[in-house]
């Protein structure tokens, strides 16, 4: 402080100098560091168990990198791994699993923007209620409609279907698509929609070339939101189709978990990662975009 | 209300109501806007002039009575369908369309022929000299050319009536003077009928045929502007328009032999020109206004038929001219005078004013006697 005082007239100029090593930095960067090391590790041992043979896993060191790299695991994983009778690998399962994600994706945002786009700015008498039931939706456990949705199924005759699975996806995840959905229209100026009222555009005139354009971050999130979540879900997989049209997720499960026979734990690991696959890719290119998305959505609510 | 009555204006509003739930923003309003008037809308926030344009727009639905456009009942018309344009303070452009897409989005939803289309864009276009700006994005554009695109989207439907929602509050002060200029020009070359809505004094005094002043949902004064600035009808009209605002002195009327007199504490002043709207009574409580520009200072003061003096409080000088603060029979007191006055703080300066340019209301209606 002193020093300060008397340098006073000639010193303190400009910007004020930043040391790299300073305390907050090393316990910052420290940290984050550690953190990266400790959600990091579990991938590296995965990835170069996958790359090794079956004796050299049996030495038992699973940081050491593969002595002699092979794919073959990856390979058997795809395309020859055993569940049950099948053995077919896990290429069948990602089948199921694109039939299953592509449709509920698409659905499910195209009916949510919609609903979202109607309850921001074409309020009807009990809109209020509605979207308040909806979003007590996102609030029950899942559990308890399990029993009942199986009856729902049976009845319509979608039980064990691709299509059962893909309206169940659609339904439940209505109430948080709906609500993203709606903060974001509700944050484009009112009079933006006044005046395409008055230019003559309706209901769809205004949704699809003035609500729709503006829309791409909330979009963007929306499909991540959707294809990771459809993509990893295992519960609804596992109870609403059969072993034909189990997804991809159901199928690993039942590819490590086998009893019988030896564990391939290179394989496991293989078809972990393929089956981990998308949802990274989909990170990967679109991060930035979902963030940017997530935070437009969660500036007014 | 006659139909021969409908052709004749523009715009009418039949006892219009408005209420959000229990809240009743407009009260059996009434309105007749005769064809190619410019209408203002004034009042302070919240006093319903927005609400009533959106009604005349049809994007609020009106909880009771009747509004028609060129005589056509349009109360449950869409707004595309009632021959308006509409200007808003936020622009609404749409931001992923080119200017010319905005100019244009109107009319192709009317599914209009596309040489149409073009002729009508380029007719605006070159009314609000925006020709060179028709392949840009909104994004790209200033605040006035955004706000002149506005108004060509208005202009392209070559409709009957314009609906100004406050169009000039979010440009800067040089610019909305400049735009306030074209926009009496455009009204004076196009000859529609306006209605805009503001709660700036100075536009509406400017820019007005006709002022409707506004407070809580009610009409309090409809006129000229001249009218609402010489003979405001009540005491809220008289300290709204003005600025700084009129001087008010609480006191009462008194009769001596034939003279109506004004007398407060230390002031009497005979109202032998004042021309009374209704018939005073005398003892009667009321208000004395007095705008500070018609009060001379110093010199000019002695011309005037009735005089006093005051000590200068405060001095504000704006430029073109300077604003005293004082006293008189006891309550604050402002003089607009001429900037070249040399006034300062404590000087004691006569005063004069001619009562036949003050409004007097009576302190318990508030309306003007």
């Amino acid at each position: 402080m002193v020093e300060n005082v008397v340098e006073t007239d000639t010193v303190p100029q400009g910007p004020r100098p930043r040391r790299a090593f300073s305390r907050t930095n090393i316990m910052l960067y420290g940290t984050l560091i550690v953190v990266a090391l400790y959600y990091l590790l579990p991938l590296y041992v995965m990835i170069v168990t996958s790359l090794k043979g079956m004796p050299e896993i049996r030495l038992g060191n699973i940081f050491s990198p593969p002595l002699e790299v092979t794919f073959e695991p990856w390979v058997k994983a795809w395309s020859t791994a055993c569940t049950g009778i099948n053995c077919d690998g896990l290429s069948r399962g990602f089948w199921n699993s694109v039939r299953i994600l592509v449709p509920s994706v698409f659905l499910s945002i195209a009916i949510a923007s919609i609903n979202g786009y109607a309850l921001a700015r074409w309020r009807f008498k009990g809109s209020e209620l509605f979207f308040s039931i909806l979003i007590v939706g996102a609030f029950i456990p899942y559990q308890t409609m399990l029993y009942p949705l199986v009856i729902i199924l049976r009845e319509i005759g979608l039980m064990g279907s691709l299509w059962g699975l893909v309206l169940v996806h659609t339904v439940f995840g209505m109430p948080i698509l709906t609500l993203l959905f709606r903060n974001y229209f509700t944050a484009i100026p009112e009079d933006l929609h006044k005046a395409a009222r008055v230019d003559g555009a309706g209901f769809w005139g205004i949704y699809f070339r003035i609500m729709l354009p503006m829309s791409l971050p909330i979009f963007v999130v929306a499909m991540i939101l959707q294809v990771t979540g459809i993509w990893n879900d295992f519960l609804f997989g596992v109870i609403y189709t059969k072993p034909d049209t189990y997804p991809m997720t159901v199928q690993l499960n039942n590819i490590v978990n086998s009893v019988q026979g030896i564990k391939e734990y290179n394989v496991n690991m293989a078809a972990t990662l393929l089956t981990a696959a998308v949802p990274l890719l989909l990170y990967f290119v679109s991060g930035k975009l979902f963030v940017r998305g997530i935070a437009a959505g969660a500036v007014k609510g | 209300m006659t139909a021969q009555d409908s052709q004749v204006n523009s715009v009418e509003v039949h006892d219009l109501d408005l209420s959000f739930g229990a809240l009743e923003v407009l009260k059996g309003l009434n309105l007749d806007i005769p064809q190619g008037e410019f209408l203002v809308l004034l009042g302070s926030s919240g006093c319903g002039k927005s609400t009533l344009l959106n009604c005349i727009a049809g994007l609020l639905e009106v909880s009771a009575g009747k509004i028609f456009i060129q005589g056509k009942n349009v109360t449950w018309a869409e707004p595309s369908e009632r021959g308006i344009g509409m200007v808003f303070q936020s622009y609404a452009l749409y931001p992923q369309m080119t200017v010319k897409g905005n100019l244009s989005f109107g009319l192709k939803n009317q599914r209009m022929p596309k040489a149409e289309v073009e002729k009508r864009v380029a007719r605006a276009a070159e009314i609000l000299q925006i020709e060179p700006l028709l392949k840009r994005k909104p994004g790209a554009l200033s605040g006035g050319q955004r706000q002149r695109v506005a108004i060509g989207r208005a202009l392209v439907r070559d409709v009957d009536v314009f609906l100004f929602d406050e169009p000039l509050s979010n440009l800067d002060a040089n610019l909305r003077t400049d735009l306030r200029v074209e926009l009496k020009r455009l009204h004076q070359r196009l000859g529609n009928t306006m209605i805009y809505v503001t709660h700036d004094q100075i536009e509406a005094l400017t820019l007005a045929d006709r002022i409707a002043i506004m407070k809580d949902g009610v009409i309090q004064q409809i006129d000229s502007p001249k009218g609402i600035y010489n003979k405001p009808h009540n005491r809220y009209v008289a300290g709204f328009i003005g600025s700084p605002s009129m001087n008010f002195i609480h006191g009462r009327l008194a009769r001596h032999s034939d003279t109506w007199m004004f007398e407060a504490n230390n002031l009497t002043v005979p109202l032998n020109k004042y021309d009374f709207t209704t018939t005073p009574e005398p003892d009667m409580p009321v208000e004395f206004g007095l705008r500070p520009e018609h009060i001379a200072l110093g010199d000019a003061a002695t011309s005037q038929p009735v005089q006093s003096s005051i000590v200068v409080e405060l001095v504000e000088p704006m430029g073109a001219d300077t604003v005293v603060w004082s006293e008189l029979a006891g309550t604050e007191f402002t003089i607009r005078t001429d900037s070249d006055t040399s006034v300062s703080h404590g000087d004691q300066h006569p005063i004069g004013f001619n009562p036949s340019r003050a409004s007097i209301f009576s302190a318990d209606s508030g309306m003007r006697v």
